[in-house]
Order: C-alpha cells, then sequence, then structure tokens
C-alpha cells in the first residue's frame, strides 16, 4: 500500500493543566481513507487529542499541520471550516428541534425571504441520503428517533459541511450490536470516499472489526502507531496498561489457596442484575469475609456493577438477596440500610468533601444514616475520629485539618474510614489505591485484608492487576459492560491469566461467560 | 421512544398497515406536540371572548377590539422581546425598570427641547444599551441571566428616581405624542369604530419582524438550539455568545421601543412606571406556550398571552363585582394552569 500523505499530522503535542500533563509531546498522524483508532485506558489522553484538534483547548507546544499546512484553530467553528467535525459520545444535538433542522443548523438554505425551508428540508434528505438514511421524514421532531440513528444523524451533519476529517468520540458506547453494524457500515462507506475517520472505543472487539491502524497513549505520552493487523490483542492491551508481558507473566499472587465453602447462602446474591447501557445482566455472589475482585479495563463496566450493588444507579432488570432474603437496593440509602458502603473511584468529586475538615468526613456517612436531625455527640465524633484515624495511621493526626490539605494517599484512609465506620458488611472499593504513593496503597491494601478477615465481603476494583491478583479470593472479569469470566485464586493464578481472558474475549467466540477454574473446584 | 424505534439503516420495513397507521398518528401528535400548549392558549383566548361576550356583551366590537389593542401595544413588545430570552432558556427581570428609566429620560429630553426624532432614538438606545450590558454580565463574566437582569433591574430603577421622583409630563403639542394619533380604520355605528394608533402598528411589525428572525435567519434557529442545548449548539459550531448577546440586546432594545410607544399614548412617565411588567411579560409568554426552560415557543403565543391577561383586565372590569384585588390572583391561576400543562406534556414527551 502506498501511502498518501497525512491530512492530519501532529508533531510534540504537549497539553498541560495545573498539576497535570495531560498530553506530553504526543505525534499523531490521519491519512485520507483510513479508519484509525485512538487507544489508551480513560485519562490516558486521548479526549485531550481530541479537544487539542478540534480546538477546544489550545496547545502548549507542538504543531498541527492540516492538509500539509500548520494551522491554529481556535473553536468548533473554525474546525469545522478546516474540514474537521466531530461526533461525540453524547449526542450533541438538540432534542427540540427537526431532524432535518438538526442536520442543517448553521447551514441552513437561505433565499430572498430568509430560509427556504423546503430546500433546507431537501438538502437534509440528501446529506442523510449518503448515510443510507434517506428514508427518514426531515420534519419529525429528533427526540421522536432512536439514539442509535441520532447518532447518524450527527454524522451527515458533519458529512454537511464535506468534511475531511471525522471524528468519532466513543460513538458507540450506547448502542447495542446492531446499531454498531449499521454505523459500522456508515463508517467504511465514507472511509471508501477518502474521509479520515478518528475512532475512539473502549470496546476491543469493535476496534479491531472496523480500524485499519492504531495510534496507543498512556498517561498522556505517546506509545506508538500500529497496523492493527500487525499488534495482537494481548500485546495492545500490555501497550495501553503499560506492563511487559514479561513482568505480567512472572507475578504470581500471594494468595494462599483456601478452601471456601461457597455452598452457603452467600452475603449477597445478584441474579441477573443490569441495568440497559451500562452493564449486562450478570449474576454475583458475595460472600462473607471474602474479597472479590473485578477486573477489567476502564469502562468495562466494573463501576457500573459497583454502582448498581450499592444502589447508586437503578437497576432494572435482575434481583438481589441479602442473606437469601430478597432485597430491593434503587437508592444508597438503601444500600447503607444493608451495611453496603460504596467507596467511589473519583475521590475528589464524589468523595470528599475539601473544606471539611478530617472529622467532619469521617462521620458525614455515620451522620448521613443517622439522619441530621439527630447530630452525633462530640464524645461519639471523638471515638470514631481516634479509632480510624489511628487504626488507618491517618498523617498528619490533626481531625481538624481541612482534608484538601492531605495527600491523596491520606484523603483516601479518611474516605475508607469513613466507611467502616458504618460498619459495613459489604464494602465496595473502587480504585481505592488510584494515584497514591507506594506507602500508603501498602497500608491500604492490608486494612483490606484484615477488614475480610474480620467478616467483611469486601469488593475490590482496581486498574492494577496485579493488585487485584494479589488481594482477592475470586476475581470477577468484565468486559464490554458484562461479566466474561471469574476465576477463583490460587497460588498460581497471574495477572497474564485475567489479560488472556480479556484478550480471548472475542467477538462472536464467546458469547455466553466462560467460567474459568484453574483449580477444577467451583 | 420505544415504539419508534423503526428504522434501522437497514430498514424494517415489515410492519403490519395498522402499525403504520398508529405510527403515523403518533408522529402527528408528537410533531405537532411543541405547538399545543400554543394552540391551548388560543383556544382559552377565543373561550374568554365568548364567555365575555355571552356574559357582559360588547366584547367582539370594534371598540374593545381598538382598546384592548391599544393600551396592551407596549405589553406586546416586551412579550417578544422576552420570548426571544426565554427561548435561550434566559430570562430577563430588567424590562420594567428599563421602560421607566427611559421613559423618564425620554420625557425630561422632550421638555428640554429636543427634537422628536432625536429623542425617540434616545429612548430606544437606553433600552439597547440596558440590554447589552446584561447580555456582557451573562456571557463574559458568567453571572446568571437572572442576577445579571436583576442587578439592570434595580440600576435602571435607580437612574429613573435619580432623574425624577415626580412625574413627568410631556405637552399635548410634543410630536412624540403623534405615535398615539388615533386614526379610524372602520367606521362604526356611533362610537363602535376599530380605531388604531400608530403604536399598534409598531407593535404588528415588531411581531412580523420576531417572527422573521426566529424563524426565517440563522440566527433565529441558533436562539432555539441554544434554548434546547447550550453545550450540543457550541460543539455544532454555532455563534453561542454572539446569537445570547443579541437575545439581551433585542429584549433592551424592545423595552426602549415599549416605553416610546407607552408615553406617547399616556404623555406622562414616573420613576415608578412599569413595575411588575417583567413579570407580566414572563406570564404572557408562558401562557403563550413558550418553555421556561427555552427551545421551544413562539412569537404569536407570546401575543396570545399579552392579550389573554388584557381582556382578563377587560372582563374584570366588567364584571363589576369581582374586586380589583382578584385580578392577580386570577392571573396567577391561568399561569399555574399553564405550566401545569406543560408540565404534562414535556413528561409525555421524555417518556
Amino acid at each position: 500500500m502506498t501511502e498518501p500523505s497525512p491530512i492530519v499530522e501532529m508533531q510534540g503535542i504537549s497539553i498541560a493543566f495545573p498539576g497535570v500533563k495531560a498530553l506530553d509531546n504526543v505525534d499523531f498522524r490521519l491519512f485520507p481513507g483510513e479508519v484509525h483508532t485512538l487507544m489508551g485506558e480513560n485519562g490516558a489522553g486521548k479526549s485531550t487529542l481530541i479537544k487539542a484538534l478540534t480546538g477546544v483547548y489550545q496547545i502548549d507546544s507542538g504543531s498541527v499541520l492540516i492538509g500539509g499546512q500548520e494551522q491554529h484553530i481556535h473553536g468548533t467553528a473554525e474546525a469545522q471550516s478546516a474540514g474537521i467535525s466531530t461526533v461525540y459520545q453524547e449526542v450533541n444535538l438538540c432534542t427540540n428541534l427537526t431532524i432535518g433542522e438538526n442536520v442543517m443548523l448553521g447551514h441552513e438554505v437561505r433565499g430572498w425571504s430568509g430560509v427556504n425551508w423546503r430546500a433546507t428540508h431537501r438538502a437534509a434528505t440528501e446529506a442523510l441520503a449518503k448515510l443510507g438514511l434517506g428514508h427518514l421524514d426531515t420534519r419529525r421532531p429528533l427526540s421522536s428517533i432512536s439514539l442509535a440513528l441520532q447518532q447518524l444523524v450527527a454524522i451527515s451533519r458533519a458529512m454537511v459541511t464535506d468534511s475531511k476529517v471525522l471524528i468519532l468520540d466513543e460513538p458507540t458506547s450506547s448502542l447495542d450490536a446492531n446499531e454498531v453494524d449499521g454505523l459500522f457500515q456508515v463508517m467504511r462507506g465514507l472511509r471508501d470516499q477518502g474521509v479520515a475517520i478518528l475512532f475512539v472505543s473502549h470496546f476491543l472487539d469493535q476496534v479491531y472489526a472496523i480500524s485499519d491502524r492504531l495510534t496507543v497513549l498512556r498517561n498522556g505520552k505517546y506509545e506508538g502507531e500500529y497496523l492493527t493487523r500487525e499488534l495482537d490483542r494481548t500485546a495492545l492491551i500490555s501497550k495501553m496498561i503499560g506492563k511487559d508481558l514479561e513482568v505480567l507473566k512472572s507475578l504470581g499472587s500471594n494468595r494462599q489457596a483456601e478452601e471456601r465453602d461457597r455452598t452457603v447462602t452467600p452475603l449477597v446474591k445478584a441474579t441477573g442484575i443490569g441495568r440497559a447501557g451500562s452493564v449486562e445482566p450478570t449474576d454475583l455472589d458475595l460472600h462473607r469475609g471474602e474479597i472479590v475482585g473485578f477486573a477489567g479495563l476502564l469502562g468495562s463496566g466494573r463501576t457500573e456493577l459497583a454502582r448498581l450493588l450499592y444502589g447508586a444507579d437503578r437497576p432494572d432488570s435482575g434481583e438481589v438477596e441479602i442473606e437469601g432474603k430478597k432485597t430491593e437496593i434503587h437508592t444508597p440509602v438503601d444500600g447503607l440500610d444493608h451495611h453496603i458502603a460504596f467507596s467511589t473511584e473519583n475521590r475528589r468529586d464524589e468523595g470528599i468533601v475539601g473544606d471539611l475538615s478530617v472529622r467532619e468526613n469521617l462521620i458525614l456517612a455515620v451522620q448521613a444514616k443517622r439522619g441530621w436531625a439527630r447530630p452525633l455527640s462530640r464524645r461519639d465524633q471523638d471515638a470514631i475520629v481516634g479509632k480510624y484515624m489511628t487504626a488507618l495511621n491517618v498523617r498528619p493526626a490533626d481531625p481538624d485539618r481541612p482534608v484538601k490539605n492531605l495527600s491523596g494517599g491520606n484523603q483516601q484512609k479518611v474516605l475508607l474510614g469513613r466507611w467502616l465506620a458504618t460498619n459495613p458488611e459489604l464494602l465496595i472499593l473502587d480504585e481505592p489505591t488510584r494515584g497514591i504513593d507506594v506507602g500508603a496503597k501498602a497500608e491500604i491494601q492490608q486494612s483490606v485484608a484484615e477488614l475480610a478477615e474480620g467478616g467483611v465481603a469486601v469488593v475490590f476494583i482496581s486498574s492494577e492487576l496485579e493488585e487485584v491478583v494479589r488481594l482477592s479470593e475470586r476475581i470477577v472479569v468484565l468486559k464490554d459492560h458484562r461479566k466474561i469470566g471469574e476465576i477463583v485464586n490460587g497460588p498460581d493464578v497471574t495477572a497474564q491469566e485475567v489479560v488472556d481472558i480479556i484478550a480471548a474475549h472475542g467477538t462472536e467466540a464467546a458469547l455466553e461467560s466462560d467460567i474459568i477454574d484453574p483449580e477444577g473446584k467451583d | 421512544m420505544t415504539s419508534t424505534l423503526v428504522t434501522g439503516p437497514s430498514g424494517a420495513g415489515t410492519k403490519s398497515r395498522a402499525a403504520r397507521l398508529v405510527d403515523t398518528a403518533a408522529r402527528t401528535w408528537r410533531t405537532n406536540l411543541a405547538a399545543l400548549p400554543t394552540l391551548a392558549a388560543v383556544v382559552i383566548f377565543i373561550a374568554m371572548i365568548v364567555y365575555g361576550e355571552a356574559a357582559y356583551g360588547r366584547i367582539l366590537q370594534y371598540n374593545t377590539i381598538s382598546n384592548l389593542l391599544i393600551n396592551n401595544a407596549h405589553l406586546v413588545i416586551i412579550a417578544v422581546g422576552m420570548t426571544f430570552v426565554i427561548l435561550t432558556g434566559g430570562i430577563d427581570l430588567s424590562v420594567g425598570a428599563v421602560i421607566a428609566f427611559s421613559s423618564v429620560a425620554g420625557l425630561m429630553l422632550a421638555n428640554a427641547g429636543w427634537p422628536a426624532w432625536v429623542v425617540i432614538a434616545l429612548m430606544i438606545g437606553f433600552g439597547t444599551a440596558f440590554g447589552v450590558a446584561s447580555g456582557v454580565l451573562i456571557q463574559f463574566f458568567n453571572v446568571q441571566p437572572f442576577i445579571a437582569t436583576l442587578a439592570m433591574m434595580f440600576l435602571a430603577r435607580g437612574l429613573a428616581s435619580t432623574l425624577s421622583t415626580k412625574p413627568e409630563r410631556l405637552s399635548d403639542e410634543s410630536p412624540v405624542r403623534s405615535l398615539a394619533t388615533k386614526f379610524k380604520v372602520i367606521d362604526g355605528e356611533r362610537v363602535n369604530d376599530l380605531v388604531l394608533t400608530p403604536g399598534v402598528l409598531i407593535a404588528v411589525l415588531v411581531i412580523a419582524v420576531g417572527f422573521f428572525v426566529l424563524h426565517r435567519t440563522r440566527t433565529g434557529r441558533t436562539v432555539y438550539a441554544i434554548g434546547g442545548s447550550e453545550p450540543s449548539a457550541a460543539l455544532m459550531g454555532l455563534p453561542v455568545v454572539r446569537t445570547k448577546l443579541w437575545v439581551y440586546a433585542i429584549s433592551g432594545t424592545l423595552a426602549g421601543l415599549a416605553a416610546v410607544v407607552y408615553t406617547a399614548r399616556l404623555g406622562i412617565a414616573q420613576n415608578i412606571t412599569g413595575i411588575g411588567w417583567e413579570l407580566d411579560a414572563i406570564a404572557a409568554v408562558v401562557i403563550g406556550g413558550t418553555l421556561l426552560t427555552g427551545g421551544a415557543g413562539y412569537v404569536l403565543g407570546a401575543v396570545v398571552g399579552a392579550l389573554v391577561l388584557g381582556l382578563m383586565n377587560v372582563l374584570i372590569t366588567r364584571d363589576g363585582g369581582i374586586r380589583p384585588e382578584a385580578t392577580t390572583i386570577i392571573t396567577g391561576g391561568i399561569l399555574l394552569v399553564f405550566v401545569l400543562l406543560q408540565r404534562a406534556l414535556t413528561a409525555r414527551k421524555r417518556e
């Protein structure tokens, strides 16, 4: 294949936000007539790179060449006139307007008496017809068609401006399999017309189904550009999570293979629990004293599943039994009432309250559970604060310091203490060790292990597979919003095994969950 | 939504005829859903006329209609401006106070011997200035529309009071008053004539231009898009900043114009002129079926809303038995019914 010159060439792009280097010297090329996927975990810098290209963010250093010429793009309108259109994950159209208006907004056909609606709708129909949507009635409100069709309408809108570059930022996240196929047909059609498509998706299967080329980012850094057919899934995953295959293989589990009697009634038994668009129906048992790890790439549905268990999101299918009794957990208050605690992955926004003191943050959940009309006495507060600050070794040991002044690791300990103070029977920890230093990490892992020994059921979610493997008795593997396997942990289970499961789980090969049980016991 | 999931790009096309008929009916219903509250306003307006005619008589005759139009021309004008603002999801609380300032300042200038056309231009210009100031506060200083226009309201009212706290009178010879000259369009029996003023014609022109801008220009469509979803509009590359500035400038300008029409008719202005008119305008817009959250509604709805309010006053006066104090209670009741109606409709849409 002779390569034409790239339509987009980004060289040495760096963008810094306060405290974070979002992009660090990243290169990116996009050729006409190809589908190029940007891969990386959440926070790897994919969205930042796209926003740098579309002029939403200004770049600190580096250059953007479009059609061989250096361009400085400020804002969406300029990007559009440079031939770059973007379709975002959340459909960015106006549901209060008609389909035709949405396609043509800002490009309405005008005559002597202002907008000529007949001609405008005709043009909209033509644009839609190019994507095989000519049958849509452009005078119907946008809200009357499905999200998948809205997504395609957004693409036809992009094509009205004769875009040469089409950016699709996670367009498939809310589509079902058939709808994804429809979208891919459209994408292939556009590609064959010479449009350069930049695609972002968390779904590996989709990436392999549609893309010609991949660029991998990790932690804001450029990891490499590959032809999709030359990079297998396992290699791709290890590039995304940044662990060498050999290192992954050598990491063994420190966990002893204990025989746990799983025939007793579990503390929590979820059957077919799911929520449209976030988690496919899933079965799950959680036993007292057991640490269950959720493993999977970011966006695989592990947080979403945890949120269903706690009641942060309302499940729309399945049922939950707690100690054998059928229970409805639809709100966090339901969760708390059943002694379920959920520590969020989003420490800063959903976890700690930065301006409140350590003391106030620690007692928050207990107080919420009691109701605000019955404030905790100072003595009760001191008891809780004293107990957990010592137990978790929160430093500095000053309960009246605003929590935002603590290090990330200590903030996480405060958060953990907050939930422990409610005496949970099921503790869900979503990324409790992300972004904290090694020492604090070890202390938190230690605390979690002790909790489990004390009889608490723990769900442990982490992007660090080794950590999951080290701590968990059982590992639930998730991918593409569904549970694809479950491993009973043992001395010879390695992180590599989990990676293999994720990579092996192909498109049609395994629609049903295959339970992998290395010990031969279940 | 699930019922209309019909068509992937491959097309389903295997529906029975009956199902298709149901689909068509559902579509027609849904397409016109946005217009329904406005339609309801028209129906209520007609019902009020019919009831008034039956109960008190002399409603559907030239002089009553003439008075209704002449007395409410200023309200119609600010209601049109308010429609633009509310369509973007904003609000403009300053219009009443802007009218007070513009009227008092204009009258003082006219009495000081400034030529009429300069005075009129300045009165409108004052309104534009306040509108632009609100828009700048909202767009560039990130102030909530409610707060920004509240600040402008206090400012304008305060400035009006600084100028004068006594009623300012415009001499009857002033050319400004010619805008209120009544001319007979249809000569009826005795005093039953259809009479209009240039003020009414200005209001009609404002309605026509407002309709044209909203439905026939890109700026107008951007107004609707912003009301539907401002972030989406921005991501579609529409000129959101410019359009929002425009919208507040339009509302302010029309407030200035309303001040001209009003003072021309009354020949009197005071710092307390126009108290609560912004709320009347909002009420007119809401009764006319525009969603307060923006994105749906019509200029004509606001006009009907303003006329509903005007007609209600006429009916209450005619009745004689209703205490004037009850007027505001009835206004509130009508407003509530309309908002509840909209609630029900949007809830239905969302499923």
